[in-house]
């Protein structure tokens, strides 16, 4: 069964039981499964100088973490190692929720992103990526004479 | 690790039925039985230690967090798969495991929860005798 990722989420859950009917019914579904929401999960935003982007990928080594910026397109990689026992008789596994294996994810920026301003910090579980915005774009106030 | 809570006061019981309304998210766990205990792992992605807080009352296990981003000033969101700033998920523990025992980590958004099971409960070796 899959699980939402917002289970108080009306909108989320409707979908998630869309999702599972359209599995029930349909003959062929993807053969990636109905993984709407891919790992990590993302928040995108702007400021004025800055785009903001904030990739939830909890439990990486940041040194593994592939992020990077090629003509206006940020993409962010890696692997992710289960937790879980490696096929041990003696374990059982109860609940088995948590992404595992190799991501990819990729965001694609507006015109103005400044591939040379491009820093990327990884803290409690966010990689969080801020990309320059050009000069040119940032809004100047024009006198009037 | 919280001390667990049993008399509460009418107000108090409204506001944690109050805060237990409030939208949360659902972190993912993975749940791994060993002969001596049971390992939970839960990913709560921008949770520093001080917004985890743990509960164990009675058999219930009550894990909540708050998410904290510190988002740069002026920032207009576009596009948010992570819509809620609560993550919240309680289990109900069995009577084998021993919950004064309880012992938690979180690493870079990923909490790991050791519950070792109460010793009458632990597997023994019996000796046979020729």
């Amino acid at each position: 069964m899959q699980r939402s990722f917002f289970p108080r989420d009306v909108f989320a859950e409707l979908d998630r039981l869309q999702h599972e009917m359209q599995q029930a019914f349909d003959l062929s579904p993807s053969i990636r499964g109905a993984g709407a929401r891919g790992y990590p999960a993302l928040n995108v935003g702007a400021t004025p100088r800055t785009f903001e982007v904030y990739a939830f990928a909890p439990g990486l080594d940041p040194a593994r973490l592939e992020v990077e910026l090629d003509r206006g397109v940020l993409t962010l990689a890696g692997e992710r190692h289960a937790d879980l026992p490696a096929a041990e008789t003696r374990h059982t596994v109860h609940i088995n929720e948590r992404f595992a294996g190799r991501f990819r994810r990729v965001v694609s920026l507006p015109d103005d992103a400044d591939p040379n301003g491009v820093t990327a910090h990884y803290r409690d579980g966010v990689l969080h990526v801020s990309v320059r915005r050009r000069e040119a774009a940032q809004p100047r106030r024009i006198a009037i004479q | 690790m919280n001390t667990p809570t049993s008399s509460q006061t009418p107000t108090a019981n409204r506001d944690a039925q109050a805060e237990r309304r409030e939208p949360a998210l659902m972190p993912p766990v993975d749940v791994i039985e060993d002969p001596s205990g049971i390992t939970l792992y839960a990913d709560l992605p921008g949770v520093a230690r001080e917004q985890l807080d743990l509960q164990v009352d009675g058999d219930t296990l009550t894990i909540e967090a708050r998410l904290q981003l510190n988002l740069p000033e002026g920032m207009e969101a576009s596009h948010a798969e992570v819509g809620l700033q609560r993550y919240r998920r309680v289990f109900t523990l069995s009577k084998e495991l021993d919950t004064s025992k309880i012992g938690a980590e979180l690493s870079q958004g990923v909490l790991r929860l050791r519950i070792p099971k109460a010793e009458h409960a632990q597997p023994r070796r019996i000796p046979v005798n020729v």
